[in-house]
């Protein structure tokens, strides 16, 4: 027994201790800190069953706004490849003696119309005539199948088209009607795979192009098409090289792009353009309109749209589990508080005041929810980055949601700890200490 | 005087009416006395002990600590006064289970803010005093009862107080034991640490050399008497 050698010993030297420098009162913010990650690496299992509340509505607030910006940003990317303040001319559904012939199965419009229109309308920047046509195109001993957009130059501007490299050609190459072409860089990959096709001889129809120029890349727009998989020539070219279409048809178009001059009201000059279409067609009072005019960065509008009403709808339920993470960080502080009542007895009488005691399980549960918070942002942009790999979702980490959601974890913890850390503060030491 | 108190009453509400705990007690005790309060349960002692150790506040009188009018003070400058003034030693030793010794006597420093370095010197310096300098780093766990109750002792001490305030500190000890924890009390007194020590026990009163009765929440009777040494009762009794 080791009691008897140490009773003498205890007896020898027992003097008081001299008196304590005046330190500043109250329990420091670290001090507070330590005795916090003390209490929670007491109880590891139920600390992180606990923060695992908050852990998943953090991820799930990150993964969702990532997912929901990436839609939006592919959204926008696509309003940008269609072209801004862009309205397209299609035919209207023409009927022949009773029998409908479907929507601009017949051309009705006319290359002169295209030109007419930026000098009737003010508010037209450019507009330019089109008319596609598949055709087979070759390259030595390649060949591809693609669309052959016949059209003026302005039809560059009027798509926001960039150069990848070469040039566009200009309005006397477009109406001397030379062989040139510029190719998308679809038919690049499949005609000249890693070769420069600068310079370079297509044949579509037996007839020779030289290639000046390869578009930049759009990708699809939004109904899916792949913008890149298109050969572009001079509209002139195309009447006599490739179309051959009937005289009747000589100069027709089957779609007019028409871009407005930036501030614009674009209603308006829809409305304008319906007006020039009945005027130039001479169409009847009573008759429907000729032209159907589509704006398709409204189109695309309507999904960026669409999807923010769904990014936001998954942002509440994200925010639901904020919460109900926050009653999880309550329910273990009160229990944690009912626990610790002879402990909280003990440091009241030993000289912690109310605020000492406030302080210290408030913080808890702010390190609690904090730390759910951190490992949630960890693993929401793990998990945001999966799904860009394994589901091809385009995501896009907003670093101010992620910043948003762990301030709201921590503020969480404030919220949802202050009632047991105020229940802890007011406890009455006598009854503290004899609780049992 | 280190204590003076005059007329001091606390009521507690109960039911329609009041609960008189503890009615009119007046008494004063020097510094470095040894003082026993007897009485059985509902005495009106262990009330006594929470407002001299201004755990609670009277109901009527006044009681001045150190010179200080303490029975009207502010929640937190009671709670600075028990910090610098009373040190406590309960029946069941109140040490947090999961910190070792040390932390345990330092643990009433953070709320005076003491540097680290100092707490640790100082928190060491208590626990050689009570003869545990080897057990610094031990649990309560892994520590006898005699131990712990000393691991409390060295916590009481360490902020240097004027009065130690006891609630029954050998009632959860075996005879040898507690006659070890007495041992260091009147050790303690002789270097002239003021306790007051609540017992049920006519053998532990003897220890102090001033005993107050208490029943039916009055004192009744304050005795003065020359106490029985402890320690020399160790010797004869286990040696």
């Amino acid at each position: 027994m080791n009691a008897p050698a140490e009773a003498p010993r205890a007896l020898e030297a027992p003097r008081p201790l001299p008196p304590l420098p005046r330190g500043r009162a109250g329990l420091s913010l670290g001090q507070a800190m330590l005795a916090a990650l003390a209490a929670l690496a007491a109880n590891k299992l139920r600390a992180a069953l606990t923060a695992l509340g908050i852990f998943i509505g953090v991820a799930a607030v990150i993964v969702t706004v990532a997912v929901g910006a990436g839609a939006r940003q592919q959204v926008l990317a696509q309003i940008q490849s269609l072209g801004a303040n862009l309205l397209v001319v299609w035919g209207a559904n023409v009927r022949m003696g009773g029998v409908s012939l479907g929507a601009g199965q017949r051309p009705n419009m006319s290359w002169d119309d295209a030109q007419a229109i930026p000098r009737e309308i003010a508010a037209v920047q450019v507009a330019a005539g089109t008319i596609r046509q598949q055709q087979q195109v070759v390259a030595g001993n390649q060949n591809w199948a693609t669309t052959v957009i016949a059209t003026d130059p302005d039809w560059f501007v009027a798509h926001d088209w960039t150069l990848e490299e070469g040039r566009f050609f200009t309005a006397e190459e477009a109406m001397a009607g030379r062989k040139l072409v510029l190719l998308g860089q679809t038919v690049v990959q499949n005609l000249f795979g890693e070769e420069n096709p600068i310079g370079r001889e297509v044949r579509i129809r037996a007839t020779p192009f030289e290639v000046i120029g390869v578009l930049g890349r759009k990708g699809q727009n939004p109904m899916g098409q792949d913008q890149d998989d298109a050969v572009v020539m001079p509209y002139w070219t195309a009447r006599r090289s490739v179309m051959g279409a009937s005289r009747a048809f000589a100069r027709a178009v089957s779609t007019i792009s028409v871009k407005v001059h930036e501030g614009e009201d674009m209603a308006a000059v829809e409305e304008e353009l319906r007006q020039f279409f009945r005027q130039r067609h001479r169409v009847a009072a009573n008759e429907p309109d000729t032209v159907q005019i589509r704006n398709l960065s409204e189109i695309a509008a309507t999904r960026d749209a669409s999807a923010r009403t769904l990014s936001l709808l998954l942002a509440a339920v994200a925010a639901v589990s904020l919460l109900v993470g926050g009653i999880g960080v309550m329910n273990i502080m009160l229990v944690s508080v009912t626990e610790r009542t002879r402990e909280i007895g003990l440091r009241l009488a030993v000289g912690a005041r109310p605020a000492d005691i406030l302080r210290q399980f408030l913080l808890e549960a702010v390190l609690l929810a904090l730390l759910g918070g951190a490992v949630g942002v960890v693993a929401g942009i793990g998990l945001a980055h999966g799904l860009a790999g394994a589901a091809g979702w385009p995501v896009l980490i907003q670093w101010d949601a992620v910043a948003l959601a762990v301030a709201v974890s921590g503020l969480t913890g404030l919220f949802f700890g202050y009632w047991p850390a105020r229940r802890a503060a007011k406890l009455d030491p006598i009854a503290a200490l004899r609780f049992e | 005087m280190l204590i003076e108190t005059e007329g001091l009453t606390r009521h507690y509400p109960s039911g329609e009416g009041v609960v008189a705990a503890l009615e009119d007690v007046s008494v004063s005790m020097a510094p470095g006395e040894f003082v026993a309060a007897m009485g059985p349960s509902g005495s009106g002692k262990s009330t006594f002990l929470n407002l001299i150790g201004c755990l609670d506040r009277p109901t009527r009188g006044r009681y001045r600590l150190a010179g200080e009018e303490v029975a009207r003070l502010s929640t937190n400058r009671l709670a600075a006064v028990r910090g610098e003034k009373i040190g406590f030693v309960f029946q069941s030793f109140h040490l947090l289970p999961r910190a070792d010794a040390l932390a345990n006597v330092e643990m009433p420093m953070l709320y005076r803010g003491i540097p680290r370095r100092i707490r640790r010197e100082r928190a060491a310096e208590a626990l050689a005093r009570v003869g545990l300098e080897s057990r610094m780093h031990h649990t309560p766990s892994q520590l006898s009862g005699g131990q712990q109750q000393r691991v409390a002792i060295a916590r009481a001490l360490v902020n240097g107080p004027e009065l130690l305030l006891a609630d029954e500190p050998t009632g959860a000890l075996d005879s040898r034991t507690g006659l070890e924890i007495m041992a260091l009390f009147q050790a303690l007194n002789r270097a002239g640490v003021a306790i007051l020590c609540v017992t049920h026990d006519a053998d532990v009163a003897a220890f102090a050399g001033r005993t107050l009765r208490f029943r039916d929440g009055r004192m009744f009777e304050d005795t003065r008497y020359p106490p029985v040494d402890a320690a020399a009762m160790l010797k004869q009794s286990f040696s």
